[in-house]
């Protein structure tokens, strides 16, 4: 349960490596904070992260739960052991992706990969969350979108475009959900640094994995749909949104 | 299902429950409805937090009508369904030479809330808390059984009841004693007081002359005028003392609502720096210095904040945190120092209303006990107020002090069982009563107020 100042008891990373994913936990953290559960694909990676959080916090319980996104048929279980184990899940972040080889537009393979973890996976593993807060009757969902797939660039199409479809199917989720007391926030960073872009060029208006964090805390407790990190670049797209295709083709992003 | 958002009056945490609007009567038939997050009553919404929530179970209201008190005049009681208001309550009692024993500071409660969350009132010194008074009354346990209750009958489970928050069973009609009065006005007299000090100086030498006793401090001031505030006291009137048109009827009783609030206070509320240091000022210097034997109407004594419906609505959409408790009479230093970083963190918060407990009752749950008790509201968006909430915890719970169930939002459950030191014990009953965990709340599940831990799973 929250607790009247918006403090979560229970938070569950879904890509409980995600160094942003790790960056909103860290902002979470509070009095109030009892567990925190990290589901990830190679938990050994899960065990670092997990050694890192308890010699800061020794009082919060902490602990790591196989979780693959590619393995739909297996998202329902993951929740529902989760729960039994947590009880009324506050937060419930989902923060993994393929970013992909981008550039390598020959292999289709790599690219179905990518979809298929970035967007079947992650919509069978929002409904399996939205299931069990809406049988709760409160909770709440932070998706990790991203700008990518606002206007999707040649340079990602398969990372961009996965996006922009489950941006778009969590839009539409969320207002299904919002009645049954469910709050979904779509969070929409720009280029953040990280492992995962480590090395590639950084997008004019990049932003940090703590950034990105304290966007999104306080998107939660105002009960946004929506936060852009930085916020500016909400204003920058509202323009590339509407620039010619032959022009957009032609700018050099990345 | 009829998916309902519901909230306390503190308007902080909405969590979406099956709401059903019911009588008593019917009450036992709905509990075969009960899932895995089991069932609770509400009563009118009052408490500040999260007692009176569900998330995702049965959420019972109870529709009761006043129709169905029976008033016994040679014995001083009131036979009461669960579901009645103490407001209706008092528009039935009081032109018939009766008050009810104990009200907080609204009459927007129910008799079944003010048993579950046994509220006290200004004449807690004296008279105890509103459980104490209730003679017997009717429970619907979990497997549906009715039970009557009472000091003497069952008194494990009776105690259990008063104070816990609903989560031993359905309050269903209690029988409480009523305090005869013959006339519907209040003998007031108010002071004001330049600081803490001379305040606390002033309630230790004189409250137990009055029956009813409070102070509102202004909990920004600062310096040498730290908690200055205004006392008032008084007691029920005699016919005798009115004069005029007052006198001819001397039990004439109305309680309008002056004005409601609309939903369209913008979102970060009305209250800021500025407009409420504006209020309090206000309002400490329209005191008078002293006033002795001035009369009052019951609500202009008691309810003051009643004349404005959803006043709560002027803390915006984030909503407030109230925040009460108690500290021995050893640790008024406990109070003084809340005081000072409350003024000094400079968090724009309303009158602050600081009062003297008398004994405590058997109940396990129950939340005053001989000392002082601070009540203060801030706005929950306040920056920087979870730190300092949970540094008062500290002082507080060290000074063998604790927090009031009805008005918490933000304690943690290691603060609830340093606080509640019979929790233990209030769990045994529960489990006794309840096993299956068919009563639960959403502070229930924050608290960890059952035995069974976090989880509660049926």
């Amino acid at each position: 349960m929250n607790n009247g100042l918006g403090q979560p008891q229970t938070v569950v990373l879904l890509g409980g490596t995600s160094e942003i994913g790790l960056a909103i936990v860290d902002q979470l953290i509070s009095g109030a904070l009892q567990r925190i559960v990290l589901a990830c694909r190679n938990t050994e990676s899960g065990e670092r992260a997990v050694a890192q959080i308890r010699a800061k916090h020794p009082s919060i319980t902490v602990e790591v739960v196989a979780f693959d996104g590619a393995d739909t048929a297996g998202h329902r279980a993951v929740i529902d052991q989760i729960a039994a184990q947590a009880g009324d899940l506050d937060v419930v972040i989902v923060a993994y992706a393929l970013l992909g080889d981008g550039s390598n537009l020959n292999d289709a393979a790599a690219a179905v990969e990518v979809a298929h973890v970035n967007y079947t996976g992650t919509v069978s593993a929002l409904l399996a969350v939205g299931d069990r807060l809406r049988a709760q009757g409160h909770g709440a969902i932070v998706l990790l979108s991203s700008v990518a797939g606002e206007r999707v660039r040649k340079q990602n199409p398969v990372y961009g475009s996965t996006k922009a479809g489950i941006d778009a199917f969590a839009q539409g989720y969320g207002d299904a959900l919002a009645d049954d007391g469910v709050h979904m926030l779509i969070v929409r960073p720009g280029f953040v640094h990280t492992k995962m872009t480590e090395g590639m060029d950084a997008a004019p208006l990049a932003t940090t994995p703590d950034a990105v964090a304290k966007a999104t805390v306080a998107g939660l407790r105002n009960k946004r749909r929506m936060v852009w990190a930085p916020g500016p670049l909400r204003f920058v797209f509202s323009v590339l949104r509407h620039v010619p295709g032959p022009v957009w083709r032609r700018l050099p992003l990345g | 299902m009829p998916a309902q958002s519901l909230h306390g009056w503190g308007s902080t945490n909405p969590t979406v429950a099956d709401v059903r609007d019911l009588t008593s009567a019917r009450l036992a038939s709905v509990l075969s409805a009960v899932g895995p997050r089991g069932a609770l009553v509400r009563g009118l919404g009052r408490s500040y937090g999260d007692a009176a929530q569900n998330s995702g179970g049965l959420v019972l209201r109870l529709a009761d009508t006043v129709h169905g008190v029976v008033l016994d005049p040679d014995a001083g009681t009131a036979t009461v369904p669960a579901g009645v208001s103490l407001d209706d309550l008092l528009r039935l009692i009081v032109p018939h030479g009766f008050f009810v024993p104990v009200t907080p500071g609204t009459r927007f409660v129910t008799v079944g809330g003010a048993i579950a969350s046994d509220v006290h009132g200004k004449n807690h010194h004296l008279d105890g808390t509103f459980g104490s008074h209730v003679r017997s009354m009717r429970l619907v346990m979990a497997d549906g059984r009715q039970v009557t209750i009472g000091p003497d009958h069952d008194p494990q489970l009776f105690w259990a009841t008063v104070g816990g928050i609903g989560l031993t069973g359905a309050i269903v009609e209690a029988t409480i004693g009523l305090i005869p009065i013959s006339s519907s006005r209040m003998r007031v007299d108010t002071s004001r007081h330049d600081n803490i000090d001379e305040l606390m100086a002033a309630m230790a030498d004189g409250d137990d002359g009055y029956r009813y006793s409070v102070a509102w401090l202004d909990p920004l001031a600062t310096g040498a005028s730290l908690g200055r505030s205004v006392l008032t006291r008084g007691d029920h009137a005699s016919a005798e003392e009115l004069s005029g048109r007052a006198r001819r009827d001397p039990l004439a009783y109305a309680a309008a609502q002056r004005a409601v609030l609309p939903a369209l206070v913008p979102s970060p509320g009305l209250i800021n720096r500025a407009s409420v240091t504006a209020f309090n000022e206000l309002w400490f210097r329209k005191a008078p210095r002293r006033r002795v034997g001035e009369l009052q109407s019951i609500p202009a004594f008691f309810h003051p904040l009643d004349a404005i419906g959803r006043w709560n609505r002027v803390y915006g959409r984030r909503g407030m945190i109230q925040f009460q408790f108690v500290v021995p009479f050893g640790a008024g230093d406990v109070v003084r120092t809340v005081v000072q970083r409350l003024a000094e963190h400079g968090t724009p918060s309303f009158l602050s209303v600081l009062k003297r407990f008398g004994a405590a009752n058997p109940a396990p749950l129950s939340f005053p006990a001989p000392g002082w008790t601070l009540a203060i509201d801030v706005p929950a968006a306040a920056p920087g107020l979870a730190e300092l909430l949970y540094s008062f915890d500290d002082l507080i719970l060290d000074a063998g002090g604790r927090h009031y169930f009805a008005k918490d939002a933000h304690t943690v459950p290691e603060s609830i069982r340093r606080g509640y030191q019979r929790l233990a014990e209030w769990q045994q009953i529960r489990q006794r009563v309840d096993p299956d965990g068919v009563w639960q709340s959403d502070m229930s599940r924050r608290l960890q107020l059952s035995a069974k831990s976090a989880t509660d799973h049926r």
